[in-house]
């Protein structure tokens, strides 16, 4: 390192060269198994079967993947995460926007005390209300349902608490504004305030729409009828018996295609997302 | 009008109340149900008999609990601390905007964004035996790998490399964003003193972001307590048991041998662990926001 800089930034005791290619030697490693996953995905099934070497050889092939188009399943699969994803999003944004204006700027009796018990929410883990939550949507016949499905995720209290902060964040003048010209409640939020945290509705429901996607616990449970699988759900019925059946290489094809929604939301929205988990894992 | 602005007022109450209902019969209610059910011997058939505490104690009479709850402890043992470690690291190493920090940055963060079930699925395909990637690798210079996803002690391991691999994003994070506050007059003062780049580590990075290590270990530590699905789907808990976590335990009692009042008493030991930390990663967070008043 060296001694001669006038300015010494934090960044030239921590990012230096020696970290920094092995970090770049780790990505590498990181990976090696996603192009083994490609790899896979674009080699002919039977090729495969004779050993997985062939991988590093011609011919490459697509057939894997236009096999999806005929598989029905994979496509109803994907268009039950599509409808079980947009509505828990739907229904996350306007509940926790509804809340967050609320904890953030009305007076309303035990705001406080529903405050807390809200926040104490964020503690308790999905595993801990699975048995009690699947005897009730038992009751209600709501297993194998998109509405069963969407559900349990509304009562997350992560979306509340971060659209509480959002609305804090406006400054009180706005609202001043309007009430001088004699704005009611419901249209300070509705036509002041909402518009403003358009870009904490992108986080927050980008980061739903992630979380519901990629959901395993409770469709694996609610979800037993294989024409209600979500995508994550779907896929994991085909792993367990891959020797058998499909072949490495459709199996591979099936596992890019569904995690190529995700990566396409991941590359546009970056950051949005790197806030929406950071700021969901310290709360 | 702006009354409702000034005073308190029930009907502003209106604006939770859609959240609130939701909140009491999906979360609320089925706590206390969950606790109810515990006490009772409950099957798929309708409610039981009131047992006391008889489930729990069956379930800390259950060898397959007491061997799930320690591999979920060896788990978390093992698991949090690689992701510390590795996420300060990178985080050291990226802490410096350039193109490439970013694209790397970016590249590290990506897995997490993944469902368990693809990442599940590429892992197997390292370690699956004969025809794995680690296989393909190990017979060009003519090694017979072990057979990780069966092999007792390697199936848990395994199931951590894939865990590391899919949750290293967020700390890595937490960590770069924690860097990004330290006061640059720390490290001019450094300097003057012509302080080695590990001296400078040890006295003014890390004591600078001693919280954030600590909140990353707890945040880390409820996460991985909650294995459930690469195991299932690697190894399915096996061989033996031996990679079976706390959260597998409950779903096998409760959906696969629908023994629910068993099932419920398991999930309340699993309540109170994370709960316990929890409360630590509160004590943690305040600690600071007095500091910074």
């Amino acid at each position: 390192m060296s001694m001669d800089q006038t300015t010494y930034r934090p960044e030239a005791l921590t990012g230096n060269r020696t970290l920094l290619t092995i970090a770049i030697i780790l990505s590498i490693v990181m990976m090696a198994p996603v192009a083994w996953l490609v790899g896979l995905s674009i080699k002919d099934n039977k090729e495969l079967m004779l050993g997985t070497e062939s991988v590093f050889e011609l011919p490459y092939t697509l057939a894997n993947y236009v096999n999806i188009l005929y598989s029905s399943q994979v496509f109803g699969w994907f268009f039950n995460s599509l409808v079980v994803a947009i509505g828990q999003t739907a229904g996350v944004l306007i509940l926790a926007s509804l809340a967050g204006y609320a904890f953030a700027r009305l007076e309303f009796p035990f705001r406080r005390t529903i405050f807390v018990i809200v926040l104490f929410g964020l503690a308790v883990p999905e595993q801990a209300v699975i048995i009690a939550r699947h005897q009730m949507f038992n009751w209600f016949g709501l297993h194998n349902s998109y509405l069963g499905l969407m559900l349990p995720g509304l009562s997350s209290a992560f979306g509340v608490f971060l659209m509480t902060q959002f609305f804090k964040a406006i400054p009180k003048e706005i609202d001043e504004a309007a009430l001088l010209d004699n704005a009611s409640t419901l249209r300070i939020f509705w036509k002041v305030l909402l518009p403003l945290t358009l870009p904490a509705q992108a986080t927050l429901g980008i980061f739903t729409f992630l979380h519901a996607w990629n959901d395993y616990w409770w469709p694996l449970i609610s979800a037993t009828r294989k024409e209600m699988f979500t995508l994550t759900i779907g896929i994991a019925s085909s792993q367990t018996n891959f020797a058998q059946s499909e072949g490495l290489g459709f199996l591979s094809a099936q596992a890019v295609f569904a995690s190529l929604p995700v990566l396409i939301v991941y590359v546009i929205f970056q950051r949005h997302i790197v806030t929406a988990v950071s700021g969901g894992a310290v709360k | 009008m702006a009354e409702s602005y000034r005073r308190s007022q029930w009907s502003n109450g209106l604006f939770i109340l859609p959240y609130l209902s939701v909140f009491i019969v999906l979360l609320v209610f089925p706590l206390f149900w969950g606790a109810w059910l515990s006490l009772h011997k409950v099957d798929l058939f309708g409610p039981g008999r009131f047992v006391g505490l008889g489930n729990y104690a069956r379930v800390l009479a259950d060898p397959v609990f007491l061997q799930a709850l320690r591999n979920s402890i060896v788990f978390v043992l093992v698991s949090v601390p690689s992701l510390v470690v590795l996420g300060l690291f990178l985080a050291l190493a990226l802490n410096k905007t350039t193109r490439t920090t970013s694209f790397l940055r970016g590249l590290f963060f990506s897995s997490s964004v993944l469902s368990v079930t693809i990442v599940t699925l590429i892992w197997r395909f390292v370690f699956i035996p004969g025809d794995g990637l680690l296989a393909v690798i190990s017979e060009q210079f003519g090694v017979q790998p072990v057979n990780f996803l069966s092999t007792s002690g390697w199936s848990l391991f395994s199931v951590g490399v894939a865990t590391v691999w899919w949750c290293i994003g967020l700390p890595m994070m937490l960590f770069l964003a924690a860097l990004q506050q330290i006061p640059n007059d720390l490290y001019e003062a450094a300097a003057l003193d012509n302080a080695s780049p590990w001296r400078v580590l040890k006295r003014v990075t890390l004591p600078s972001i001693a919280r954030t290590i600590m909140l990353v270990t707890i945040i880390q530590i409820v996460m991985q307590f909650q294995l459930f699905g690469q195991a299932q789907l690697m190894t399915n808990g096996g061989p033996n048991g031996t990679s079976r976590p706390l959260v597998m335990y409950i779903y096998e009692v409760g959906f696969v041998r629908w023994d629910v009042g068993k099932a419920a008493a398991a999930s309340e030991f699993l309540f109170l662990i994370i709960l316990v930390a929890a409360m630590a990663q509160y004590v943690v967070s305040s600690r600071k926001s007095e500091a910074s008043e």
